[in-house]
């Protein structure tokens, strides 16, 4: 092994030096800081600008695509399985199942959070299996929810909606209605 | 193709926050490899190098920011990138390198420091959300490990302390790993089902932590192995790698289909036709504690559902029939995201090339098998190392 210069300390195989945040609140580890201002503003592209439109409209609407049969959701204007344009602009219904969700407990940058977040992803009623969209579940407990339950779309008022996912306030449970 | 072999393998240790620049981190595991393979920069013919979003360093294209630390100036150099797979990605890279006769002697590094993104990484990765479907939505990336673990249990009726077995074997696994980050010799199942809930079905124990690290490997041609007279070269066998459709929300998430079609993209070139019969060890990718069961299933090591019970009777203890994870994998050792290249595919090569200490398995082991994932629950990269 031929000899060369490291901070490496002798007999330690593995380099490296940890820092606790003990060293940085007290500033004796030294750093530099630095806050980007980047913004950006999508354009919503041919598919999710109508699919926005209906949301405001407050309908769910799909892509059919006649070589696979598939009613496509959320829609695209081509089929990644057939490798085509997609043929047909279809509304499908604003109920559907849930396929997972959690519970969550910390919020987008993993900030502790008391009222929990109640998140999955619900298959829409009129698309093909399976096919859905991540969306919040409401009114509705951490010992009722479950795999499987059935959800309804609760809106926003018209007036308030702007051509966003969160035109949709949450799914609810569809609860049989008591005889 | 030629024959490709690993011949020396580095890394740093893996901390929340470690001092080193990430150019330094890169420096010591090359140096270490360099050392372990008895060679010098003069030698390496080409650089590869693997390394997460530039988000969390806050320096756009750092594979060149940090390029220096792995010796990779006048000389070709490739950055690879592919999420949470990189880490066994990137050693495929080099290997194609190499397989290709492009180069006789390859390098490849890879780095990760999440620390540098304050007060949390988690803001960052928030940027790899669809910006119309999820994003208004403030989606947390735990979210999907707890949905994707949630519709898995459901569909296996897998207990959660089952899947909390694996946290436990990793991190007391972990133990004998001088690189780790959270190795715990008396953690137990009730300390994993009594964690901090996160985001239900996770909870604080099931995730590996962030960290900061580095790892290199060096690859060789059949050729160059001979030339320089390496004693236990570790051969790569068979090496695949596959991603499915962007829309996640389409598909059935208990079983990654993907993961089985690069599987079977590695297993074929390395002949296997019984992954369970024929492989002796394995190092699946374990950011969180279920994705070792999701990702044992994928590779095919066993049927869909039934990982959980290879765990709970001990098949996957180092001393087990089917090792997995011998080095305390991301939830022992720590997940610096494309370096934990080194509890991957390095400690396949530390354990066929004996080197592994402590962590050295038992039994007699010719094939290990390694895989990493990344994505939108999309992608994985599969590669077969035999003795």
């Amino acid at each position: 092994m031929k000899a060369h210069k490291s901070p490496r300390p002798k007999g330690v195989a593995f380099a490296g030096e940890a820092l606790s945040q003990g060293q940085i609140d007290r500033g004796t580890a030294l750093q530099t800081r630095f806050r980007p201002q980047a913004k950006y503003s999508w354009a919503a592209g041919q598919a999710m600008s109508r699919f926005l439109d209906e949301l405001k409209a407050g309908r769910l609407i799909a892509r059919k695509c006649y070589r696979c049969e598939r009613t496509l959701f959320p829609p695209r204007m081509f089929c990644e399985e057939c490798y085509r344009p997609t043929d047909e602009w279809v509304y499908i219904k604003d109920t559907g199942t849930i396929e997972t969700f959690s519970i969550s407990y910390i919020d987008k940058d993993a900030k502790r959070i008391t009222e929990p977040i109640f998140v999955g992803v619900v298959s829409v009623d009129g698309a093909s299996p399976l096919m859905g969209m991540m969306h919040y579940f409401g009114e509705t407990t951490k010992e009722e929810i479950r795999i499987g339950m059935k959800v309804k779309a609760v809106w926003k008022p018209a007036e308030e909606r702007t051509g966003s996912v969160l035109d949709i306030r949450y799914w609810k449970p569809i609860r049989e209605a008591r005889r | 193709m030629r024959k490709v072999a690993c011949i020396g393998a580095g890394m740093t240790l893996f901390r929340r926050r470690l001092k080193e620049t990430p150019k330094e981190l890169c420096w010591e595991a090359t140096r270490m490899a360099l050392d372990a393979a008895k060679l010098e920069m003069k030698d390496i013919d080409a650089v590869v190098t693997g390394s997460a979003p530039d988000a969390f360093d806050g320096v756009h294209m750092k594979g060149e920011y940090y390029a220096d630390g792995c010796g990779g100036f006048r000389k070709p150099i490739t950055r690879v990138f592919t999420g949470g797979g990189t880490g066994v990605f990137s050693p495929i890279a080099a290997w194609w390198h190499v397989a290709s006769g492009l180069a006789d002697i390859a390098l490849v590094v890879n780095e990760e420091k999440m620390s540098s993104c304050y007060p949390h990484a988690q803001s960052v990765f928030a940027h790899i959300w669809d910006p119309i479907l999820d994003r208004p939505l403030n989606p947390n990336l735990v979210w999907i490990f707890a949905m994707e673990m949630n519709r898995y249990m459901t569909v296996h009726k897998i207990k959660k302390e089952d899947i909390a077995r694996v946290a436990v074997k990793n991190k007391r696994n972990a133990v004998a790993h001088p690189a780790a980050q959270l190795a715990d010799a008396k953690i137990t199942v009730e300390d994993v089902l009594n964690s901090e809930v996160l985001a239900w079905p996770v909870q604080r124990l099931d995730i590996s932590p962030p960290s900061d690290g580095a790892s290199a490997l060096i690859l060789a041609s059949e050729d160059a192995v001979k030339r320089l007279k390496v004693e236990t070269p570790v051969w790569f066998s068979g090496v695949g790698w596959c991603i499915d459709s962007t829309m996640w929300t389409d598909r059935d998430l208990y079983f990654p289909r993907y993961l089985a079609q690069a599987s079977q993209m590695a297993y074929k070139q390395a002949k296997i036709d019984n992954p369970r019969k024929q492989i002796d060890f394995a190092e699946p990718y374990d950011p969180f504690d279920y994705k070792e069961l999701h990702h044992m299933e994928g590779l095919l090591l066993c049927g869909k559902g039934e990982a959980a019970k290879l765990t709970r009777e001990g098949v996957t203890e180092r001393d087990g029939d089917l090792p997995t994870c011998p080095s305390g994998g991301l939830l022992g050792v720590g997940n610096p995201i494309a370096a934990t290249m080194g509890t991957k595919v390095g400690e396949l090569y530390w354990q066929l090339s004996g080197q592994a200490g402590k962590r050295q398995i038992p039994k007699e082991i010719h094939t290990g098998v390694t895989n990493a994932w990344g994505d939108l629950m999309q992608f994985s990269s599969v590669v077969v190392m035999r003795a």
